[in-house]
């Protein structure tokens, strides 16, 4: 357990050394948020409670999402281009045979990262969205909680598909297909695109349903009061679920790669 | 200057030919390239699935503005994207490696990892471009036809000048690649709305100070006929050229004082 | 192929290099907002000449300032002070005149494309320099052969080993005829043939085509087989420059013997060098390393059991080291 802690405190400090990348990082989600903010601002005034929203809760999803960006890797560029290098260097076969588990190792790594984004990348954004605008925060700290839980819960989520992403390439030379549907998914389905209650009949049940609904959508229902009592358990239900899922497919997958390397002699 | 066209041609093609030895990768990052960029337009789309206009704008018109930046952008992107990159090459000393050839620094960084994938940006931008200008019904004027391929290029200059002022910025901070995003995703963004939905002042910030309206806003309003934004002149226009040409004198100054001082600095 | 015009603005100094320096300002963090401001002369007042068809090594301890005086020998830096000519040019003003006229090979980062077959690279270079098409097609011929490129020509790069990556970089900058050749190690890394490969075709270059070449180096061996000329810098300064003989005395390095012995033995005696350490069987000798280790040899042979022994050549920190130690002892 200690081991996985120091992993994931390094996690955090490698990502704390680029101070100019931090800040221009910032910068650039508060860019966004601005422009974003006012085509919802645009798109409310014609529209008071779309999707169940009023503007100032509509603007508080804009700022959220800039905010948890980088937090749940939503542009990718987490650990799984340095474990795609060493699947197809080979170095995982002296990964594999380390004391440690290999799932575990990585996550504790992405665990620190998005600590790092969520503190360094994801508050001033945040702050000055609320500075610029009127938001709906929460003003009940348990919100403040759950909402830390549902974030946390969506890193998990985020880093099982990615995991599964990098893993594939122990069986395709070429792994840029998969990163790409992944990452395409999470964009169109995170509900950085739009809110996912925004998008219409089947498509907007389809989105909230699939995984990438825990990045974005989920953590900002719970922030913005949507989710409370018995509905909030089934947030956490439906973030841990597919959590538990993604992770567990990523560790049967691993066991078929390990095999596939111990047998091939790395 | 052919010059500098010469080099990047030869440059350029070299890197085709490198992605080109990995065809079903190409394919399939020109197609995420397109989905990816698409998605923009798609959001649009669903934004119009609950309304009929968005800030007075029809979705026609947003489209024609939409397609235009995306074409305009899309081909600075193609052209200069990689000048995003220069950070890295000045940190892990590759800048120097083009100091000691023949072509001028600049077309070498612009054309360095020239990504043919780029093009489905432009695709999209052609496709939404199309639509807008098959549903929108444009009184068309021997000007207004003109402005249209005038606005395209002098956009795609204005975002290049963009690109290389940004890259001028990385020879002072080498982490600095986001701030560039900003301007240019960002800007690009921006521009794919109509600008009365934004308030008065960052219209004219990004008329006067970082001159983006130029891009599409001020010429393709004209084309719509509809008036100039935030009570500006209508006259604005057709200015695209001029800006985009002092843009770019502008963004080569800082060009090259950037490579002056990497050039005394070392770093 | 013809050797180059004897003629330039320099006379014979290809190279010619006057009270050179260079100044960098470095903020260096000194709490956690608040930095200090610090000047630091990489290269402090140097001055040399080469003259053309020289083959002189440049040596010094990493961050004594070596890279930074090719960088404004190549135009890539501008001096902060001081006179720099190549080949006639004065490399911060012409820097893209003179690149027609110089050849860097840049040890561990590869201007070859990665994902293409080493000719593309060539072709390029063919274009990019305008190299006449029956100049480039003799000088890639003669690459080919001397470097031993053959093969490998069709091959993308990434396929390449170290070595063959090296003598392919090596090529590159050679397409278009430079009178000067800069190398930045180019035997880091290499295995034993290819470095005696790299080194012969050097050899062969600067007897045959009278190309000055500057080459900066950790392998002693690289100096000991290329260059009679020898230039140390350090702190920015040049300590020496000189044959490479007049280095080992002023060093007075040392070489290394290392003798195994059939069974554990008191300290050997042998005339001319003095045992370092013993260890069982296996003994250390020192022998200056400008001296013959050939007499030690025999005398420990006739002696001794002897099963095995090696030399070990000092290394150019080792000799440096030994340099400031005799100046800082009066």
């Amino acid at each position: 357990m200690r081991l996985y802690a120091a992993v994931a405190a390094s996690g955090f400090r490698r990502y704390a050394t680029y101070r100019v990348a931090t800040a221009a990082g910032v910068f650039t989600n508060t860019v966004f948020g601005f422009v974003l903010a006012y085509t919802y601002i645009a798109l409310w005034s014609e529209r008071p409670q779309l999707g169940g929203y009023d503007q100032a809760e509509a603007l508080t999803f804009v700022w959220l999402g800039q905010a948890l960006l980088a937090t749940c890797a939503m542009m990718g560029g987490g650990f799984e281009d340095e474990l795609i290098e060493r699947i197809r260097t080979g170095d995982i076969a002296i990964d594999l045979y380390r004391p440690v588990d290999l799932q575990l190792w990585w996550l504790a790594g992405d665990l620190g990262r998005a600590l790092f984004h969520f503190l360094g990348r994801g508050i001033v954004p945040m702050v000055i969205g609320s500075l610029a605008f009127e938001l709906a925060l929460p003003g009940d700290p348990l919100v403040w909680v759950a909402f830390l839980v549902a974030v946390a819960l969506g890193v998990v989520v985020s880093f099982a598909v990615r995991y599964l992403v990098a893993l594939s390439a122990f069986w395709l030379l070429d792994g840029a297909g998969v990163a790409q549907i992944a990452w395409l998914g999470g964009m169109f389905f995170s509900g950085m695109l739009l809110p996912l209650n925004v998008f219409p009949g089947a498509l907007g049940e389809l989105a909230r349903a699939l995984p990438w609904s825990s990045f974005l959508q989920v953590p900002a229902d719970v922030f913005l009061g949507k989710r409370t009592g018995i509905d909030l358990l089934g947030a956490f239900a439906f973030q841990a679920g597919w959590a538990l899922a993604l992770i567990g497919a990523g560790r049967v997958l691993q066991a078929v790669a390990t095999k596939r390397v111990v047998v091939q002699g790395g | 200057m052919v010059d500098g066209i010469r080099a990047y041609r030869m440059i350029a093609a070299m890197w085709i030919r490198s992605t080109m030895t990995y065809r079903a990768s190409f394919a399939m990052t020109l197609f995420g390239n397109f989905a990816a960029t698409a998605f923009d337009f798609v959001a649009i789309l669903l934004m119009f699935s609950h309304v009929d206009a968005l800030g007075g704008f029809t979705l026609g018109e947003i489209a024609f503005l939409y397609g235009a930046t995306g074409i305009a952008f899309g081909i600075a992107d193609l052209v200069m994207g990689s000048m995003d990159r220069l950070g890295r090459r000045v940190r892990d000393g590759t800048l120097d490696t083009l100091l000691v050839r023949p072509a001028p620094v600049l077309v070498q960084v612009a054309a360095d990892r020239f990504a043919l994938r780029r093009l489905g940006r432009i695709t999209q931008g052609v496709l939404v471009f199309g639509y807008a200008l098959t549903v929108v019904d444009i009184d068309w004027t021997p000007a207004r036809a003109l402005l249209v391929p005038v606005m395209l290029l002098s956009g795609a200059a204005i975002f290049s000048a963009v690109f290389t002022a940004g890259a001028a910025f990385q020879f002072l901070a080498q982490d600095s690649a986001e701030v560039q995003n900003a301007f240019t995703y960002g800007g690009n963004t921006l521009l794919q709305y109509p600008p009365s939905i934004f308030a008065r002042e960052l219209v004219r910030g990004v008329t006067f100070v970082l001159p983006l309206a130029f891009v599409n806003w001020l010429p393709a309003l004209y084309v719509l006929g509809r008036e100039a934004p935030a009570g500006l002149p209508s006259w604005l226009a057709f200015l695209p050229p001029v800006v985009a040409v002092v843009c770019c004198a502008l963004a080569s100054l800082a060009w090259r004082a950037g490579l002056r001082s990497y050039r005394s600095t070392g770093s | 192929m013809s050797r180059h015009p004897e003629s330039s603005a320099d006379g014979t100094d290809h190279i010619v290099v006057d009270d050179l320096q260079k100044v960098f300002d470095v903020r260096k963090k000194t709490g956690l907002v608040r930095r200090e401001k610090h000047r630091v002369r990489a290269v402090d007042g140097i001055s040399f000449t080469v003259p053309r068809g020289e083959m002189v090594g440049y040596i010094g301890p990493n961050g004594a300032g070596k890279s930074t005086t090719i960088k404004m020998l190549t135009g890539i830096l501008t001096p902060s002070a001081g006179r720099v000519r190549v080949a006639g040019i004065e490399p911060a003003r012409d820097r893209t005149r003179l690149t027609r006229r110089i050849g860097v090979v840049f040890g561990q980062r590869t201007t070859l494309w990665w994902d293409l077959p080493l000719i593309d690279s060539y072709r390029l270079m063919h274009r990019m320099y305008r190299v006449e098409d029956r100049r480039f097609r003799e000088n890639l011929d003669r690459c080919v052969e001397l470097l031993e490129l053959g093969e490998l020509l069709d091959t993308p790069v990434r396929q390449l080993s170290l070595g063959q990556r090296m003598r392919g970089d090596i090529a590159a900058a050679l397409l278009h005829d430079p009178e000067v050749l800069y190398l930045d190690e180019p035997t880091i890394g290499l295995d034993v043939i290819s470095k005696t490969k790299v080194r012969t075709f050097l050899r062969d270059l600067n007897a045959e085509r009278g190309t000055t070449v500057l080459l900066t180096t950790h392998d002693l061996q690289d100096i000991e087989q290329l260059c009679e000329r020898v230039m140390v810098i350090d702190h920015g300064r040049l300590m020496y420059d000189g044959a490479l003989a007049g280095l080992h005395e002023i060093g007075e390095s040392e070489r290394t013997l290392v003798v195994d012995l059939a069974e554990e033995l008191p300290p050997v005696d042998a005339p001319g060098a003095r045992v370092l350490k013993v260890e069982g069987p296996r003994q250390w000798l020192a022998i200056p390393a400008a001296a013959s280790a050939a007499p030690v040899v025999t005398a420990v042979a006739s002696a001794y059991p002897l099963v095995d022994l090696s030399v070990r050549e000092p290394d150019i920190e080792a000799v440096i080291a030994k340099m400031y130690e005799d100046r800082a002892a009066p």
